[in-house]
């Protein structure tokens, strides 16, 4: 009787072990985070000392205000350089439009960081570019390290996001919506701002907030190119490592003020969504046109020169992993000398990168595929309490969840820090959202008969989730576990706080090699990653059947 | 205000396949006009060549004397109702009504005054601050009408407006339609391949198949006096069957493969003596009968009003390829119901029964016109 009641309550078994597992790895550390930035780091007794001197020191509410600055500026001009191009793209017949787009989305998909280092390899002091301009042409270039630098980093990172998401929401837009607003006597322009802005805008709100949130979170970007300018997550790493003897009370405070900001702007969106919203469906999507005479001229030279802009990095950083070096120093000519080098120095990053998602994305997958049974089949108070904490990584700058991983389990019980597990969970908890939202999608679409079937006919609800849902939802997971898979891969802000000698990850090796001007091993290491990416899109494609990466 | 609108050897091509070879007819000022055909005739093509939403490849298109081939869709003054109704999403009941309005920069007043008649007009008055979403199909449709009159447009145009509500709503919004139609006078073209709709709301119908105009006629002549064979089998149901005739005193015999003959007097003078042709009968215009024609009942549908039979003929007697062979039997005449296997006499109704040509391309039914004014 009793083996026979544990089988029937499967599905509860599941949830409060889901609970446990949240409550252990995603509450605990944020209320640790929570609570340690009102303690005094000497003393250790409640006060509101980090928050007061927080916010009455310049040196730290410039952090703060660079950061607005920055980030607002970024997002505008994503949004100025994406909307045009979507727009372009999908009304406009433009030669290449195939190729175009797989290199939108792979400047999308990589890491923020290796195109600020391939900038720097570009424009920096010693920049290929640099150099050349002042001995060819004696004109010394603006220096690219500080705030210019990353608005050029972030902006040419950031703005396939709005491309790519607009885009999106314009294939929903139906061409009888346009024909209506010619039919009542409008046209050209003026029906561009009266119907089709209109109609994209919770589409771009939504796009321009993620644009937002990625730039005011990375930690990478700032910390190659940003020098002098000071940056919330720069600030809060340099407090945490303590270089300059930090203190972890005092970056936990820092750390709580930047999730209350992404918070705020995240509650703000689903707000707007929720009001503003509409559905859209297009029996006919809008057919793209011919353009034509200068307007022609223009658009391509506006999407290629972009398109060129946005590969650079990705290109540059190819070509000199084939550099000859010699000191760390590039030489002319082309040797295989730092892949060697890396394959001497930096294997057991590259194994680790590899074994790590592996373990990781085995986690997401699972966790991903129950959390959206229970969610989707299984409504109830305490699955709809799991849903919402998944919604929690979404919130938490990676930099700020490696410190609140290793505030929580620096000590026993759970002395994680330093173990490959803590980093493991770490790229869990970024990165699960993906694959539970393909997961979700896919459920939607199996009926639940099928398992009350296989109920029916004598299977356990476990054995006919696994033996039929499951096996039913792996083509939609595949496709958001794809996702997943390769933003754990280029994963640097939460394991650059995590990592030890031992765990290095390719990302922190990459950011490391930078760090030492050691380009020539980083630009290899760079190349991999690279591939990896590329290889791990083309897979996306194939198995989704589409371009579509806004999950 | 409202225009009538001359077509005249219109052509439409896509790359190398032409939809419409050449066309021409003329759509008089405040007439219903209703374009009827199978999917892929050409109907929504030609209705959106009038609205300037495709390319005309030959021919003109004139709305009154003005040749309006190279307007721009905007600037034809057309009021447009699309088969997805097209309503903005992001505007409520009375934006979606006004944006036609502002864009001609109707005064707020007039505007205010326009939008609160119309509004009443099509009976959606209370759902006017509503997004559209919130609307039922029928309350949409009413809207993207109402959106579509409020600019008082020269030409009405509707592109299968009612194929998405269910079979009640479709009949309630049909004399919604035709109502306001008829209220505002506008010259109305309308798109649809439900020929039920087409009888019930039309002044005038033109039947199309492969990009041509088979027939236009009142909804009455259609039915009742179709031009040519696919007229007659597309608009409801028609048995046909091969047929001679023979001449007789002040008119015609028409003689069934199996000899059976009946008196017609009301054959065009086009006919020969001796000629085969095609003899239609709906399944109306059937009665039984002591003498008629020998069939056998294969099956039969119960409807209430009418008991639907399926026929079997001796061999040779009707044309190969139908559908089926029909015989509506109403129910406020009928003595009794037949069962299958019975075999009954029929006997034609020689008042309504047409005949065509050997190659179904033409009535010889006397005064049947192909395109009545």
């Amino acid at each position: 009787m009793l083996n026979k009641k544990i089988k029937l309550d499967f599905w509860n078994i599941v949830t409060l072990l889901i609970i446990i597992v949240f409550a252990i790895f995603l509450i605990y550390p944020l209320l640790s985070l929570f609570l340690d930035g009102f303690k005094d780091s000497k003393s250790g007794v409640w006060s509101l000392m980090n928050y007061i001197q927080f916010f009455s020191k310049k040196y730290y509410t410039s952090a703060l205000i660079n950061s607005f600055k920055l980030t607002i500026s970024v997002t505008v001009i994503a949004v100025l350089i994406g909307v045009p191009l979507a727009y372009f793209m999908s009304f406009y017949k433009i030669k290449g439009k195939g190729i175009l787009e797989v290199l939108f989305i792979i400047s999308m998909m990589s890491p923020n960081f290796i195109g600020a280092y391939s900038w720097i390899l570009l424009l920096g002091r010693n920049g290929s570019v640099t150099k050349f301009l002042e001995k060819a042409l004696g004109i010394s270039m603006p220096s690219i390290y500080g705030f210019v630098g990353m608005l050029l980093v972030f902006s040419l990172k950031l703005y396939p996001f709005i491309y790519i998401y607009v885009s999106g929401a314009l294939k929903k837009i139906d061409v009888a919506l346009s024909e209506a607003a010619e039919s009542l006597g409008c046209g050209g322009l003026k029906k561009v701002f009266t119907v089709i802005m209109p109609l994209i805008t919770p589409t771009l709100v939504a796009a321009a907030l993620l644009v937002f949130m990625n730039c005011m979170a990375d930690f990478g970007t700032p910390a190659l190119i940003g020098e002098g300018y000071r940056v919330m997550p720069t600030l809060v790493y340099s407090e945490f490592v303590g270089e300059s003897g930090g203190s972890a009370n005092f970056a936990a405070c820092m750390a709580t003020i930047m999730i209350i900001i992404t918070a705020l702007v995240f509650f703000l969106q689903k707000w707007y969504i929720n009001t503003k919203s509409f559905t859209m469906s297009s029996i006919r999507p809008i057919q793209p046109k011919e353009p034509n005479g200068i307007f022609k001229v223009l658009i391509y030279v506006y999407i290629y020169l972009l398109a060129g802009l946005s590969i650079i990095p990705q290109a540059m950083v190819v070509y000199t992993s084939f550099k000859a070096t010699k000191m760390q120093v590039f030489v002319d000519g082309f040797s295989l000398g730092s892949y060697k080098k890396v394959a001497d120095k930096a294997l057991a990053a590259i194994t680790n990168t590899y074994v790590f998602c592996f373990f990781a994305i085995v986690i997401i997958i699972t966790l991903g595929m129950l959390i959206a049974y229970l969610t989707v089949r299984r409504r109830s108070v305490l699955t709809s309490a799991i849903d919402s904490i998944a919604m929690f990584p979404y919130i938490v700058p990676g930099s700020v969840l490696g410190i609140t991983l290793l505030i929580a389990f620096n000590h026993k019980p759970l002395m994680l820090a330093g173990t490959a597990f803590i980093i493991i969970i770490s790229l869990v908890i970024r990165r699960l959202a993906y694959t539970l939202r393909s997961s979700s999608a896919i459920l939607y679409q199996i009926s639940p008969s099928m398992e009350e079937a296989a109920v029916s006919l004598g299977d356990t609800p476990a054995k006919s989730f696994i033996k039929v849902t499951a096996k039913m939802m792996l083509p939609g997971v595949a496709s958001g576990a794809i996702l997943s898979w390769i933003t754990i891969i280029n994963e640097l802000s939460s394991s650059v706080m995590l990592y030890t000698s031992k765990t290095k990850t390719m990302s922190v090796a990459i950011y490391n090699e930078v760090i030492r001007a050691s380009y020539g091993q980083a630009a290899a290491l760079a190349s991999i990653l690279t591939l990896t990416t590329v290889i791990s899109l083309l897979v996306f494609f194939k198995v989704s059947g589409s371009k579509d990466v806004t999950m | 205000m409202s225009v009538s609108i001359n077509v005249k050897d219109v052509v439409k091509k896509y790359g190398d396949i032409t939809i419409i070879p050449d066309l021409s007819t003329t759509i008089k000022n405040g007439e219903f006009f209703t374009l009827l055909g199978p999917s892929g005739c050409g109907k929504t093509t030609l209705l959106r060549m009038i609205a300037g939403f495709n390319s005309i490849e030959g021919g003109t298109i004139a709305f009154d004397d003005k040749i309006i081939n190279d307007t721009p869709a905007q600037n034809r003054n057309i009021g447009m109702v699309f088969q997805s109704y097209a309503i903005f999403p992001h505007l409520t009941v009375r934006q979606n009504v006004e944006y036609g309005l502002k864009i001609r920069k109707v005064p707020k007043a007039e505007m205010k005054q326009r939008v609160d008649e119309i509004l009443k007009i099509v009976k959606i008055e209370e759902y006017q601050d509503r997004l559209p979403e919130r609307l039922s199909g029928g309350q949409q449709q009413r809207v993207a009408l109402a959106r579509a009159i409020v600019i008082h447009p020269q030409v009405l145009l509707m592109d299968e407006p009612l194929s998405n509500l269910d079979a009640k709503l479709r009949i309630e919004m049909r004399s919604a339609i035709r109502d306001v139609q008829k209220q505002i006078g506008i010259t109305t073209v309308y798109v649809t391949h439900d020929q039920e709709e087409a009888l019930a709301i039309s002044d005038r119908i033109a039947v199309m198949k492969d990009g041509i105009i088979r027939q236009i006629g009142s909804p009455q002549d259609i039915y009742a006096r179709p031009y040519d064979a696919f007229v007659s089998t597309f608009i409801g149901h028609s048995n046909l069957f091969h047929g001679t005739l023979k001449s007789a005193d002040g008119g015609y015999k028409v003689v069934f493969n199996d000899g059976y003959s009946i008196f017609m007097d009301n054959i065009s003078s086009e006919a020969k003596d001796g000629e085969e042709v095609v003899i239609s009968v709906r399944p109306e215009e059937f009665s039984i009968s002591e003498t008629g024609i020998d069939c056998k009942i294969l099956s039969r549908v119960f409807l209430g009003k009418y008991t639907n039979y399926f026929l079997e003929f001796a061999p040779g007697m009707v044309l190969d390829d139908q559908p089926s062979i029909e015989y509506s039997q109403d129910l406020g005449q009928a003595d009794r119901i037949f069962d299958e296997g019975e075999m009954i006499k029929l006997l034609p109704n020689k008042k309504k029964i047409n005949i065509f040509t050997k190659d179904m391309e033409k009535s010889l039914i006397k005064d049947v016109v192909k395109y009545a004014e």
